[in-house]
């Protein structure tokens, strides 16, 4: 799988799904500048995590009229693969490619806690987990509360693009599990195609059982495998 | 030259003494001129100058086989195996945080960050220890508050993980809290980059953030103490801005690789005037600095200001001549400044000109070596006795300390600080050291902060030496060779001869437990004026530790698996004074801390780490505050496995058993079928070793104290703080 990750002045999860994806898929992505028109022909295109722009204005505003992002569109509307990883899936919120806002935490506090996630839409990005199944992976954010206006989040629901949930030891999406006061609970969703995904927690750092465990090790393989 | 003259009276009201004006008279042989009389005062402040610590740091150990650069560099440099090196510093922002907590704390980390990245170094962690006043005490929740977040807001921004740290709460610093924070970075050893100008002829670059008011005069309002009105002084702290700094980071990290930086120093305290000083006076040069090049804020500012403006996110840098196009283009594909705004000269003077004229020459080697006093010590009183209650001790003792606001758990903290960015940690906040594996290898750094302010208030000498051994324990029960410190010296004025007679005993403490140790000190800060209306803080010798872990697959763990022997290392005398306990239950403050025998830690520490390295700990805590019951607690809370535990020795109380604070101390969770070898090594290694009882189960059980789930422990440890900052309780313990 051919890779690209698009490093925004202020990303700082470029490195960490640089690494992922090369020990993944066994291919280093090529990183491209965000000042760059051309993206490189690619299977997968990644939006890391981090602070572009420093998250002036809004949480990845200003990174949704960069130059790369017309490429990126472009790219989208042939069918490429677009994940977005936290300020990415910001960045894709701001971008339109995605419906719907990630605005403050509804504790107004910055939250890093591993969280657990139900398999709730069907995807080439969730290849590799079974529907209805709980995975684990870190959550680090101040912006992570998605918000829709109630048709859209019912539309989500009702496609199934609702992807991942955050929920509780016994699989229940309560307010206690969530971590940011998302919609739904609502920590992952798709595109219509389901080419899309934005979600706000980090599997790329959990490739490993040394981080504390390996579920985004097997989403980053099995997705090199469907996109193959 | 601008001819206007001062007096000593203008040199008072910059915080200069009048034998300090002239001893300036003598240098120059004529009066300064304002410009000059300011940029006199920013260096020859406390802060910039350690006048009055230097004579007393002198006698720290700073060398070692490890030892790369020690102190005097931007950060301490120590080796650590394989070509790679790390830079390391702690640094003290206690001043600002205390009048604005956000953005004090924030340009505390920012400014520890660029002391490590000026050395060429990439940070991958942040350590912090915070000390505030009574939890009751009306300012103290929303300092909490507003430090927390902003290192939080500064690191996570940056994307470097904080790591680890301290957090505690006593009435001492009401009215002067602590923000210390530690910034570790890894460099290539063929790669560091020192704060020194080179040869005369080479540009001298401004890089980074527009210079504004801000700051002026900062370095001089951490010179002095406070007073009531200490909210005015708003305006002297600097505002943060993160995305900036990581520019800033990538583009000079990107720049040095180039080979076309000889120098570099941050601008941190007192601004264009230190770095530039001190970057001429390492290579015995003259600078000659055209001050309208200055990128500004503000057109208006006098050459004063530009020189004292503490606004952040700016960096010196002498370049290769001919380099600057180079530096231009990697400084414009990150959006940042960079203009070259003088150069290095063969005067060995400062010289400022604006606009073409001459506005300060001032002879370089009298600005940057700064002034030695000798100021009058009186040495610290021992601590009256004090007879703690050993008597009608239960579980709820233990639940009540673990349920303490300096005991209870700090998730709080943690969740606000990105702790997993870089995908190194490897073990976060949480055990007894940090570690951070070093990234693309499978060796490890362990880190942590340490000091016990009770101990060292008590007895200076002692409180020190035991923030060292400390370090050297949390550092072995992650399995790391302690290799380093780096420490941060918190104290009231240095004009009143009981402090300084409490910095001159902390200073011996810290001397003498690191070369026992074989830890040298390699960086460091000194922070005085710590006190409000002449009442200065507890002696707070604070430490910063940095250890090497040789295979991250066998670390120290915390965590006990079910049916493991607890086995306890080291000697338990029932030293309660002094104690958490007593202080939590009994509200005995004073009385001698816990005694610490060096040679003992360093004998047990290195049987630990065998033991640990041979794969046979299954899990391994170092016994601190709150003693071996707490210790226990922590690791049941860890694991959510119990543990079953009896005295061996009957003859002592349980009080003094479970909540003595005697120093060397392990808890070892052991395999059983492993048991009776471990116990053979130690017995022959003249470790004393025995067993306890055994981890598993649901409960914790003390003998004869009683019993409590895990659950019910994790509830109450989990309990206090997240209550106390919504404001739902008021309670103390």
């Amino acid at each position: 799988m051919r890779t690209v990750v698009v490093v925004f002045p202020g990303s700082n999860c470029d490195r960490d799904v640089a690494v992922a994806l090369a020990r993944c898929t066994g291919r280093a992505p090529g990183l491209v500048w965000h000042g760059a028109t051309n993206l490189p022909a690619c299977d997968l295109v990644v939006l890391p995590g981090g602070f572009s722009y420093g998250d002036y204005l809004r949480a990845g505003a200003i990174a949704a009229h960069s130059p790369i992002m017309r490429s990126v569109h472009e790219a989208a509307e042939r069918g490429t693969a677009v994940l977005g990883i936290c300020n990415g899936f910001q960045i894709l919120t701001e971008t339109g490619l995605l419906p719907g806002a990630l605005v403050r935490n509804a504790g107004l506090r910055f939250v890093c806690r591993p969280v657990d996630l139900r398999v709730d839409g069907h995807t080439p990005f969730l290849a590799a987990f079974t529907p209805g199944e709980r995975v684990r992976f870190p959550v680090a954010h101040m912006e992570g509360n998605y918000q829709a206006d109630r048709e859209t989040v019912a539309r989500l629901e009702g496609d199934g693009r609702v992807a991942l949930r955050y929920v509780d030891e016994a699989g229940r999406a309560t307010e206690a599990a969530n971590p940011n006061g998302s919609a739904a609970g609502i920590a992952a969703i798709t595109n219509t195609s389901r080419r899309i995904f934005g979600l706000m927690p980090h599997p790329e750092r959990v490739i490993g059982a040394e981080l504390g465990g390996s579920d985004g090790y097997r989403f980053f393989t099995a997705l090199a495998d469907a996109l193959a | 030259m601008s001819a206007a003259v001062t007096t000593a009276d203008d040199a008072i009201r910059l915080g200069l003494s009048g034998d300090e004006y002239r001893q300036i008279l003598g240098h120059l042989g004529r009066s300064p001129n304002p410009t000059e009389l300011g940029v006199f005062s920013a260096m020859w402040n406390e802060h910039c100058s350690y006048k009055s610590s230097r004579r007393w740091l002198r006698t720290l150990p700073s060398s070692g086989v490890h030892v790369v650069h020690g102190p005097g560099e931007n950060a301490g440099v120590i080796d650590v195996g394989d070509g790679w090196a790390v830079a390391f510093k702690m640094e003290s922002h206690n001043h600002p945080s205390f009048i604005e907590p956000y953005q004090g704390a924030a340009t505390g980390v920012g400014g520890i960050l660029r002391d490590v990245f000026t050395m060429g170094a990439r940070p991958v962690a942040i350590l912090n220890s915070l000390r505030f006043g009574a939890p009751e005490h009306p300012k103290t929740r929303h300092l909490v508050g507003g430090v927390v977040g902003g290192i939080g807001g500064y690191g996570n921004c940056m994307g470097i993980p904080t790591v680890g740290g301290e957090c505690t709460f006593d009435a001492g610093y009401n009215g002067n809290i602590l923000v210390n924070a530690m910034a570790v970075g890894l460099v290539r050893q063929d790669r560091i980059f020192l704060a020194n100008a080179g040869r005369p002829g080479n540009p001298v670059l401004y890089v980074g953030a527009r210079t504004g008011r801000d700051g002026i005069h900062g370095a001089s309002m951490a010179s002095a103490g406070f007073s009531d009105g200490a909210e005015s002084r708003r305006p002297t702290v600097q505002i943060g801005d993160p995305f900036m700094e990581k520019l800033l980071l990538e583009a000079c990290l990107e720049l040095m690789a180039t080979g076309a930086v000889i120098g570099i120093q941050d601008m941190g305290a007192a601004g264009l005037t230190s770095s530039s000083v001190e970057m001429a006076a390492r290579a015995e040069a003259g600078i000659h600095l055209h001050l309208e090049r200055v990128p500004v804020r503000d057109a208006a500012m006098s050459p004063l200001e530009l020189m004292l403006s503490e606004s952040q996110e700016r960096m010196l840098m002498t370049l290769r001549p001919g380099a600057e196009a180079d530096a231009a283009a990697v400084f414009r594909k990150w959006g940042l400044e960079a203009v070259v705004i003088g150069q290095v000269t063969d005067t060995g003077r400062l010289e400022l000109v604006m606009r073409g004229t001459s506005v300060a020459d001032l002879p370089i080697g009298p600005l940057a070596e700064g002034l030695i006093y000798e100021r009058p010590v009186a040495d610290p009183p021992p601590p009256p006795p004090v007879a703690v209650p050993d008597r009608d001790t239960g579980i709820d003792s233990l639940l009540a300390l673990i349920g303490s606001p300096n005991l209870s758990s700090r998730t709080w903290i943690w969740e606000q600080y990105d702790h997993g960015v870089m995908g190194d940690t490897v073990t976060p906040p949480g055990s007894d050291a940090a570690v951070v594996r070093i990234h693309g290898t499978d060796r490890a750094l362990a880190l942590t902060a340490d000091c016990t302010p009770r101990y060292c208030e008590a007895n200076p000498r002692l409180g020190a030496v035991q923030a060292v051994a400390e370090s050297f324990r949390n550092l072995t029960a992650a399995g790391a060779r302690p290799l380093a410190v780096t420490d941060c010296l918190n104290f009231g004025s240095p004009e009143d001869p009981a402090v300084m007679g409490t910095f001159k005993a902390a200073v011996q403490g810290l001397g003498e437990a690191c070369r026992a140790l074989n830890m040298p000190v390699v960086s460091g800060n000194v922070s005085f004026y710590n006190e409000t209306d002449g009442c200065p803080i507890p002696p707070t010798p604070q430490v910063g530790a940095v250890g090497l872990v040789d295979q991250v697959a066998h670390r120290g763990r915390i965590s006990p698996s079910p049916g493991t022997a607890a086995l306890l290392i080291g000697d338990t005398e029932g030293h309660l004074s002094c104690s958490l306990y007593a202080r939590e239950l009994h509200g005995l403050t004073g009385g001698a801390p816990p005694p610490v025998d060096l040679d003992a830690e360093l004998r047990h520490g290195e049987w630990i780490r065998a033991q640990i390295a041979g794969g046979l700990a299954d899990a391994c805590h170092d016994v601190s505050d709150g003693g071996l019951a707490v210790a226990l607690a922590e690791m049941c809370m860890a694991s959510g496995v119990g543990a079953s535990v009896e005295p061996p020795d009957p003859t002592m109380s349980p009080a003094c058993f479970y909540f003595a604070e005697d120093q060397a101390r392990y808890l070892l969770a052991v395999q059983p079928d492993q048991v009776d070898g471990v116990l053979r090594t130690a017995s022959a290694a003249g470790i004393p070793a025995r067993m306890l009882g055994r981890f598993g189960g649901t409960k914790l059980r003390l003998e004869p104290l009683g019993s409590v789930t895990v659950d019910t422990l994790r509830r109450r440890h989990a309990g206090w703080f997240p209550s106390y900052m919504d404001g739902t309780t008021k309670e103390t313990g």
